[in-house]
């Protein structure tokens, strides 16, 4: 099994006739997935790599039976976007779209506060569930399917976990890139939460990284209530206070969002912390095998 | 992006924020004309983005015109160090000079994001003047929070609520209310991500005042405020940073030996990290992005090399959407065309690396290869210690 996305995930791409909306749309086909509709306002009733395009969420999800969203809009547009998802009632949107304000992303929390979708992101690779599908712009080549979850703030550092699992024969059951803007739409525990319940999941590599503070939120989940061992790493050990690291979330202030409190943090409260980037892979293989 | 205080109080005095009465300047003439307008006693403040300038002894307090002057000679120029701007510290190239007002109470008000629940808190104290952080610590029950509700904004109710709570006589809360509602709509209208007033005066003639103001704006939404945009101070700013900037490169100039180009964030943190657990020490973060061409390769190398402490270089590329075959290609012709005089150490990991591989090989450049990070953190190490 797996988490958000499977063999029934049925993909509409907003904004399918940009130049990486195009791209990665062919991507995921490549892949397996099953997109059955585009979205580009002012296009629809045409035809996109051979995919429907309609000119609304609404429409779309209303003639293709489609149930998620991937987002490749200009950052001005995504926060609409997202809610245009959201009111069309697909259970999953995943908004790939960086630079998002942060006051249009606090309204979108607000609406779907009121709504029943999960988000993804913004600003984040994507999701994948390896052989099953995989919804973004993570190489699906270095994937292998297995018994791992993986979730991070990350993209490539995402990968460079991913490959370093899939180099030991250790497989992924679903790995998700949360986003790396200070307000996302799911948290890590909202995802430990998940792989808990998740039968065909037996361990989780959470990748935070310095600013604000998540990761605490996520060791103290995994003390009380996760019943399945999770590896931890946080990049940013190295970073000065007070300078945005690229990404928006990822800044330490007032003392806060320091990699040395996570980590503390993060071994007091039951995690199997990697103390290099090189050796993600080396801690799961360790885990596991104990 | 940060901006200046007399930038932040002549934004928040359009909002209906009241500011002590004052003037920015640049030259000590203007310094003695401002301080003779003003009359009385008049505050000259050092304008730089780093806190702390008090204790450096970037504020300071004159009782006529001529002794203005003789501060502003002293201070105009001067290089102030504080914990904030690091050993190297600011040069100073303007003061703000402003009236002297008489404290009746000071208190701490600022408004933030809260990542956790999603929206914005206005929080307020009546210790003001001191650090909120270690306040926060010491003594939380004397920080005041307000959540905002994203579709009401901040109520009459809340801004009542805080007045009240940090004990105003009934006659104050009225103005003190219209305080913070101006400085929630400046807020809200200018897309800051903090704005911060500490201490908010209260003087002796019953009016509140932002005697300091410190506003950041959200970047990503700069595109919506020009005018803000205008107000950016590249002074404040590494000249490499500025450069790099132009390139859409994400660069951040540290101290070390080691330069580092990486594509994604999170990465470049992590490849940073793994120098300094190799015992080395990077001298730059940088992003070279997602799509990243031959030609951002290049532009990459021209900041890196500009900084004269990088001793070797590592390359760390994890293709994905950008292909291997196509950095390794970028590297060759930058390292070509650039003749490059120091090591460089490349790791090429993902989509098409077999060709990648090939073609560093093919290139008859002497470029070390690294087998995955940690090899390639200690080969980078090794070679810039042996320069």
């Amino acid at each position: 099994m797996s988490i958000l996305v499977d063999q029934n995930t049925r993909l509409i791409v907003q904004g399918i006739t940009g130049r990486e909306g195009s791209f990665h749309t062919l991507q995921s086909m490549a892949y397996g997935t099953a997109v059955v509709a585009g979205v580009t306002p002012g296009k629809g009733g045409s035809t996109h790599e051979g995919i429907p395009v309609f000119n609304s969420m609404w429409e779309a999800c209303r003639e293709t039976g489609g149930n998620a969203s991937v987002i490749f809009v200009p950052p001005k547009v995504g926060a609409d976007a997202i809610m245009e998802a959201v009111d069309a009632k697909v259970e999953l949107v995943v908004c790939i779209t960086e630079g998002i304000p942060t006051l249009d992303m606090i309204k979108v929390r607000h609406f779907m506060s009121s709504h029943n979708s999960r988000l993804v992101g913004p600003n984040c690779p994507g999701v994948i569930s390896p052989g099953k599908c995989k919804i973004g712009i993570m190489p699906g080549s270095i994937h292998q399917a297995g018994s791992v979850g993986v979730i991070s703030r990350s993209g490539t550092l995402t990968y460079e976990a991913v490959q370093q699992l899939s180099s030991r024969g250790i497989g992924q059951s679903t790995c998700i890139g949360i986003g790396g803007d200070p307000i996302i739409g799911t948290s890590f525990v909202d995802l430990l939460k998940l792989f808990n319940k998740d039968q065909d999941t037996s361990a989780v590599v959470l990748i935070g990284e310095i600013g604000g503070t998540a990761e605490e939120e996520a060791a103290y989940f995994v003390e009380a209530s996760m019943n399945k061992p999770v590896i931890g790493f946080i990049a940013g050990q190295t970073a000065p206070p007070g300078r945005r690291m690229g990404h928006a979330g990822a800044i330490i202030s007032g003392g806060e969002g320091t990699a040395e409190q996570k980590i503390r943090i993060m071994q007091k409260h039951g995690l199997h912390v990697a103390g290099s980037p090189a050796d993600i892979g080396e801690t799961v293989a360790l885990t596991l095998a104990s | 992006m940060k901006i200046h205080e007399y930038q932040a109080k002549f934004l928040l005095s359009q909002h209906g924020v009241s500011v002590p009465r004052g003037r920015v300047a640049e030259t000590k003439e203007q310094v003695f004309e401002i301080a003779s307008e003003l009359g009385g006693s008049v505050v000259i403040k050092a304008q730089i983005h780093a806190g702390g300038r008090g204790k450096g002894g970037g504020i300071q307090l004159s009782r006529s015109p001529e002794e203005a002057m003789e501060i502003a000679n002293s201070m105009l120029g001067m290089n102030l160090i504080t914990h904030q701007t690091g050993p190297e510290g600011q040069i100073v190239k303007r003061v703000l000079v402003e009236e002297g007002l008489p404290i009746e109470q000071e208190f701490y008000l600022s408004i933030v994001i809260d990542r956790n629940s999603a929206q914005v808190v206005v929080i307020a104290s009546k210790e003001g003047g001191v650090e909120i952080e270690k306040l926060a610590q010491e003594r939380p029950e004397l920080i005041l929070k307000e959540y905002i509700e994203p579709s009401l904004g901040f109520c009459p109710f809340q801004a009542r609520k805080l007045a009240f709570a940090l004990g105003l006589p009934t006659e104050l809360v009225d103005q003190a209310t219209r305080f913070f509602t101006s400085l929630y709509k400046a807020f809200e209208s200018t897309d800051a991500s903090l704005i911060e007033i500490n201490p908010l005066l209260l003087n002796d003639d019953n009016q509140f005042y932002a005697l300091d103001a410190k506003v950041t704006f959200d970047d990503n939404a700069l595109y919506r405020h020009p005018e803000i945009k205008k107000l950016r101070d590249t002074d404040e700013e590494e000249p490499l940073e500025i450069e790099a900037s132009k390139y859409k490169l994400n660069y951040i100039k540290l101290d070390g030996n080691v330069g580092c180009m990486v594509n994604g964030a999170g990465l470049a943190m992590a490849t940073m990290d793994i120098i300094k657990l190799t015992g080395g020490s990077p001298a730059n973060f940088l992003d070279v992005g997602g799509g990243a061409t031959a030609e951002q390769v290049k532009n990459a190398f021209s900041i890196i090399l500009a900084d004269s402490n990088v001793k070797a270089v590592l390359i760390n590329i994890f293709g994905g959407i950008m292909r291997c075959d196509i950095v390794a290609k970028g590297v060759v012709e930058a390292a070509k065309s650039m003749r490059l005089q120091i090591p460089i150490v490349i790791r090429l990991e993902g989509t098409n690396v077999e060709q990648g591989k090939q073609i560093l090989k093919s290139s008859g450049m002497s470029l070390t290869v690294g087998n995955g990070m940690k090899d390639a953190a200690e080969k980078v190490v090794r070679l810039a210690s042996e320069q």
